[in-house]
């Protein structure tokens, strides 16, 4: 019986050949294996988005997949997006913005955030998207409703949204 | 979570030998409640079948001038869909309704007809459960009650289905397409693939061991106002305590599926027949054989306030 299976995708750019346990979820291989501690584990069971990195340019909860679903796929994660000197604007926006308190959820809030204007710009609707047939608007409702699925112990929400609606102002 | 070999099928027919040659075998799709069952070790499977790779994530038009959604297509990109969006307004609405942006981008159309009850009991595998353990007894029964069934229920367990997208499918009489590990292909009616829990509630569809879902099909559109409403304790990423999907006609008529409520979408031809005189027709229609507990009792006149709510919105 072989419980472990080799995958190779990249991470941020990097290629990486892993062999691993096939239990290993995607966020575990990221902390665990690649020392990639920047995403972070919260519920562990997809309800809190703490762990949201993009895959394949789209965002996922990195705590319901496994790595070795991941064959070939292109990861990204926070520390892909920008660094300490170098920050992707919305990273920028989140510190201008005191986007965080204790900062734990703050990596999944940032991946989420870049993803939603994304999703926007590309008409995917929302829960709040009134007419179905038209461009979806950048609106601080669609802008909530999108982020829904992370949560911030902290409540830093509104901070949040300020950060957000910076960002898509700036370059819409 | 316990240990399991994995493989990446390399066609439908492979995946279903796969499946019917280990019974403990399951199917993996986006993984969003397989997973988060398997780290609770309710669910053990032994072996996972990775079926992402066979293809099944399209969407094309039928012959009928219907639509086949490819089993494997993301939630996302069937409510993002253009015809979809057009044509068949209620799927993408219930769709946006649930979960999450990031669950929607990796969750399945037939993963999401196949997910499992949010029962807390069925969660907690320290209190018995007839689902998760035939035989065990039912806590909610006697329990905290508030969000479960109120019609179709059994002695032995009165679970709620959890999609939102089922509502949909069922109220536009969708199509679930398998193939059998024999190699044979079958369409199985929405309103036939799901069961009631009577006294086996651990069975939950009419699927057979390694039966693989290859797509669902809509048939033609019906037009009308399409109307999906859902209530729940909070605004946004919440399960429904109930919601209506409804396709409501010019002169009134229309159709009516409710979510919360049953171990399936609910569905009563009776109640279709009587919407165009109102919701309460509707309602008592629907809810003719109701057994409700006495802490959700509330769901049967929060379903004929929300369905005049959505009946009043169509008439706009
Ligand atoms: C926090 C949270 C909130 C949620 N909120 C909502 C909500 O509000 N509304 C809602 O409707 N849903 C909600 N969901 C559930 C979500 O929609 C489902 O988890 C998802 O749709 C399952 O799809 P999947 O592809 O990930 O399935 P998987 O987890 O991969 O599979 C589920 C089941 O389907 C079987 N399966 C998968 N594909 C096939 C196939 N092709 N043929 C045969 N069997 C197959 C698997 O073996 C497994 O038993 C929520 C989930 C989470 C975690
Ligand atoms: S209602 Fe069904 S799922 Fe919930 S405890 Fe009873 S048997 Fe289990
Ligand atoms: S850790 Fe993945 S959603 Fe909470
Ligand atoms: S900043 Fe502390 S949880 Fe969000």
């Amino acid at each position: 019986m072989n419980h472990t299976t080799k995958v190779s995708f990249t991470v941020n750019g990097a290629s990486r050949d892993l062999d691993l346990d096939n239990r290993t979820t995607l966020l575990d291989a990221l902390r665990e294996h690649l020392h990639l501690t920047g995403t972070k584990k919260g519920c562990d069971h997809g309800q809190c988005g703490a762990c949201t990195v993009m895959v394949d340019g789209r965002r996922v909860n990195s705590c319901l997949t496994l790595a070795v679903m991941h064959e070939g796929d292109r990861i990204a994660t926070i520390e892909g997006l920008g660094e300490p000197g170098n920050l992707h604007p919305m990273q920028a926006a989140f510190v201008k913005h005191d986007g965080f308190q204790c900062g734990y959820c703050t990596p999944g809030q940032i991946c989420s955030s870049v993803a939603v204007l994304e999703e926007i710009r590309a008409n995917i609707p929302s829960h709040v998207t009134g007419d179905l047939t038209t461009q979806t608007q950048i609106t601080e409702a669609e802008i909530r409703e999108r982020m829904s699925g992370n949560l911030c112990r902290c409540g830093a929400y509104s901070n949040i949204v300020d950060a957000i609606v910076e960002v898509a102002g700036t370059k819409a | 979570m316990r240990a399991f070999t994995y493989e990446r099928a390399s066609s439908v027919e492979a995946a279903a030998n796969a499946a019917s040659s280990n019974r403990q075998s399951k199917f993996i799709a986006g993984g969003t409640n397989l997973l988060d069952l398997m780290k609770l070790e309710i669910e053990t499977p032994t072996h996972l079948i990775d079926v992402n790779g066979l293809g099944l994530d399209t969407i094309e038009p039928t012959a009928e001038g219907g639509l086949r959604i490819g089993a494997l297509v993301r939630n996302t990109d069937l409510a993002a869909h253009e015809t979809v969006r057009r044509d068949y307004g209620l799927l993408s609405r219930a769709l946006v309704a649930g979960a999450s942006g990031q669950l929607r981008n990796v969750a399945t159309t037939a993963g999401n007809l196949l997910q499992r009850t949010r029962c807390p009991y069925f969660y907690d595998t320290n209190q018995p459960c007839n689902k998760r353990q035939p035989g065990s007894g039912c806590s909610a029964i006697g329990g905290f009650s508030r969000q479960h069934a109120v019609v179709g229920v059994s002695d032995a367990c009165i679970a709620t289905h959890p999609s939102d997208m089922a509502i949909a499918m069922r109220a536009l009489d969708a199509v679930v397409e398998t193939v059998k590990p024999d190699g044979s292909h079958h369409a199985i009616p929405i309103a036939d693939f799901h069961r009631l829990p009577g006294e086996t509630p651990h069975i939950e569809t009419v699927l057979e061991q390694g039966e693989l879902i290859t797509a669902v099909v809509l048939p033609p559109p019906v037009g009308g106002r399409q109307i999906y409403r859902k209530v729940r304790d909070r605004a946004s990423y919440a399960f429904a305590i109930v919601s209506v999907g409804a396709v409501i006609q010019l002169d009134g008529t229309g159709r009516v599926a409710v979510g919360g409520v049953a171990h399936k979408p609910w569905r009563v031809e009776g109640a279709d027949a009587e919407l165009s005189r109102g919701a309460r027709s509707a309602a008592s229609a629907l809810f003719a054989d109701a057994r409700p507990t006495e802490q959700n009792r509330f769901k049967i006149d929060l379903v004929e306030r929300t369905l005049g709510a959505v009946i009043a919105e169509a008439r706009g």
